[in-house]
């Protein structure tokens, strides 16, 4: 499986030179110089945030970097966004030397980052008429724009409240809408949807998807929702300890791990392991509180299903899911450090 | 202000025409896509100003208060202590200026402190914006929101005192100028110290320096704290200040402290604008 996804890593490196390219990233290295010692503790090692990436990104599409915290995805992000300056390695994005001007990024990307300090206290429609405004659109484009933007996402009944005294997701989207002002060929955004309910969600992704049909823009998406990352991007590139583990599109890196399929077993109390079934089970599983995760080839997983609804274990059993992999059993089978653990967030 | 907007226009003009011709040139074998428009100084600046005191607006009205409040107290304890004359003038004219510093300085080191501890200085980095137009529209909007406190507390304290309000109006002067000066040495503050906490700290302890060393009448004063009350900005919009309150005003002297002002504001807060894109850009 680790050689399946080396190969389409390189698969995705051979189309580089492909016109259509609109962000090339090679050999990008950056590395966070080791916390100081303290008194009884020693230093630690240097962190490697980036450990030599290389990327294309598509004109026209959305393409998402995946993995779990600490995998080096803001790092590469604030790298091709010109807010650090790599060691090492070049960043070229829609023809522009992004490692020798990285004040050019501004005039290239809306960028969307985790932080929404700087606007916390305007009302929603100050903040996206203001960033207008600082993406260098004159008055009128820039109040025209703001309304057409908090229509779009539908912030028309809250424009004139502090954006501070919002919920978490209406927060985030009047950040989105700011970050939507003023128009980009390429858009960086960093977990956009976070605490949005659906409405919102739909939103976003439909204003994205019109932007992209209307102008080709091109989104970078940082996520480490494998549900959202799996009907929203064209392409993803799976992170981790700073390096690309993995880059396809969402399919076809399912494909990676299309043999097996996972069964969750959810027990009422505790599993009962005097039924032979069961307990041969025990090993193979993931346990996680009353939740056994199995990874099993298709004909195991049947047999397994069987045993547990069929005969005395199903008292014991509060509910079971069969589901066909997803990204995070991808993100597993390739090794990511996480494994063991539960992975990625899947919400 | 206007110095240094001047100061600024050039310095991005100058690096307009090398930064394009450079854009053709390393596009490679691809076409380089057009740079959108950067965002011009003063509409800019206009936009920070606006959003600013909007946000002044809602959360720093208690701390206005405050700094009233504050001013016109320490006024009430020094009536027990001074009896009129130049005494009086100064008090007066240095509790005026210590709203603006508690404002200016000790309110925007820690706005920009924080700022650059949570990443809030992202939003502006990643905008194609003149670093001057952020600095100078957070400055000027915090400036702007002493007027009211200052004027208050130079009235009050004219009338506690019994002096004259005829040139009040020098205020006018007054405020802009020590503002910009104290609001870019708070701006700088903030955005070098390396933690917030920090920034908090150097902010109230230039705060107190404007209390004690503006406040206390300097004819006091040893040698020594005399030589650092002529080191701190506000002092020169405090002497301006006072000036203004003599029977027989003497402008040249209150020219003079207004243009130390301006010349310590334009070189504060073209280290305000130095320290940002340092912030700004790791």
């Amino acid at each position: 499986m680790r050689t399946g996804a080396k190969q389409t890593e390189r698969g995705s490196g051979g189309k580089t030179a492909s016109s259509d390219a609109v962000c090339v990233v090679r050999g990008l290295v950056k590395t966070y110089p080791a916390a100081r010692a303290r008194r009884g503790a020693p230093q630690g090692p240097a962190i490697r945030a980036s450990d030599g990436i290389d990327l294309d990104v598509l004109r026209g599409e959305i393409f998402g970097l995946l993995g779990p915290n600490g995998a080096g995805k803001s790092t590469l992000v604030r790298q091709l966004t010109g807010l650090l300056k790599p060691e090492q390695g070049s960043v070229d994005l829609l023809g522009h030397d992004l490692v020798r001007h990285p004040d050019r990024a501004s005039r290239l990307v809306g960028y969307l980052g985790q932080e929404s300090t700087a606007l916390d206290e305007l009302t929603v429609a100050l903040a996206a008429e203001t960033t207008g405004r600082l993406r260098g659109l004159d008055a009128r484009r820039a109040r025209a724009e703001r309304d057409a933007v908090l229509d779009e996402l539908g912030l028309a009944p809250i424009a004139g409240r502090a954006i501070k005294k919002l919920s978490g997701g209406q927060r985030r989207l009047a950040c989105v809408a700011a970050a939507l002002v003023g128009e980009r060929p390429m858009l960086v955004l960093d977990e956009p949807t976070t605490g949005m309910d659906p409405i919102a969600r739909r939103a976003v992704w439909s204003a994205i998807d019109r932007r992209r049909a209307e102008s080709g823009t091109t989104v970078l998406l940082v996520t480490h929702n494998v549900i959202e990352a799996e009907t929203v991007l064209d392409r993803v590139a799976v992170m981790d300890n700073g390096r690309v583990i993995a880059c396809d599109t969402p399919s076809g890196l399912k494909a990676l791990v299309a043999g097996d399929v996972r069964v969750d077993l959810v027990w009422r109390d505790q599993p009962p392991l005097d039924v032979p079934e069961v307990a041969a089970l025990q090993d193979a599983a993931r346990a996680a509180g009353r939740r056994w995760t199995l990874r099993l080839a298709p004909e195991e997983a049947r047999a397994v299903i069987a045993a547990v609804t069929g005969g005395p274990a199903f008292a014991a059993l509060d509910d079971f899911t069969l589901t066909t992999p997803s990204l995070e059993d991808v993100y597993l089978a390739l090794g990511g450090r996480t494994q063991g653990t539960d992975g990625l967030v899947k919400a | 202000m206007s110095a240094v907007s001047a100061e600024a226009v050039p310095a991005r003009a100058a690096a307009e025409p090398g930064g394009d011709a450079n854009a053709g040139a390393d596009a490679g074998v691809r076409e380089a896509a057009p740079l959108a428009a950067r965002a011009r100084l003063l509409p800019a600046l206009a936009a920070v100003y606006r959003a600013q005191l909007s946000r002044a607006r809602v959360a720093r009205i208690p701390l206005l208060f405050v700094a009233t409040f504050q001013s016109i107290g320490i006024m009430v304890m020094m009536r027990g202590v001074v009896d009129g004359g130049s005494e009086a003038r100064a008090v007066v004219a240095g509790a005026s200026v210590l709203v603006v510093a508690f404002v200016a300085l000790n309110l925007l080191a820690q706005y920009f402190g924080q700022l650059r501890a949570s990443g809030g200085l992202d939003h502006y980095a990643t905008l194609p914006v003149p670093p001057a137009a952020v600095v100078l529209g957070a400055a000027g909007a915090y400036a702007s929101f002493t007027v009211p406190g200052t004027i208050v507390t130079a009235v009050v304290g004219s009338m506690l005192f019994g002096l004259p309000m005829m040139h009040l109006w020098v205020l006018l002067a007054v405020i802009p100028l020590s503002g910009a000066a104290l609001a870019g040495l708070g701006a700088a503050l903030g955005l070098l110290a390396p933690r917030p906490e920090l920034a908090t700290l150097c902010g109230q302890l230039g705060m107190s320096a404007a209390l004690l060393l503006g406040v206390l009448p300097p004819e006091r004063m040893p040698a020594p704290v005399q030589f650092a009350r002529d080191l701190l900005p506000s002092t020169y919009g405090v002497e301006a200040l006072a000036h203004s309150f003599d029977t027989h005003t003497d402008w040249l002297a209150v020219g003079i402290n207004l243009g130390v002002c301006a010349a310590v504001g334009v070189v504060s807060l073209a280290a305000a604008t130095w320290a940002y894109r340092k912030a700004a850009v790791q």
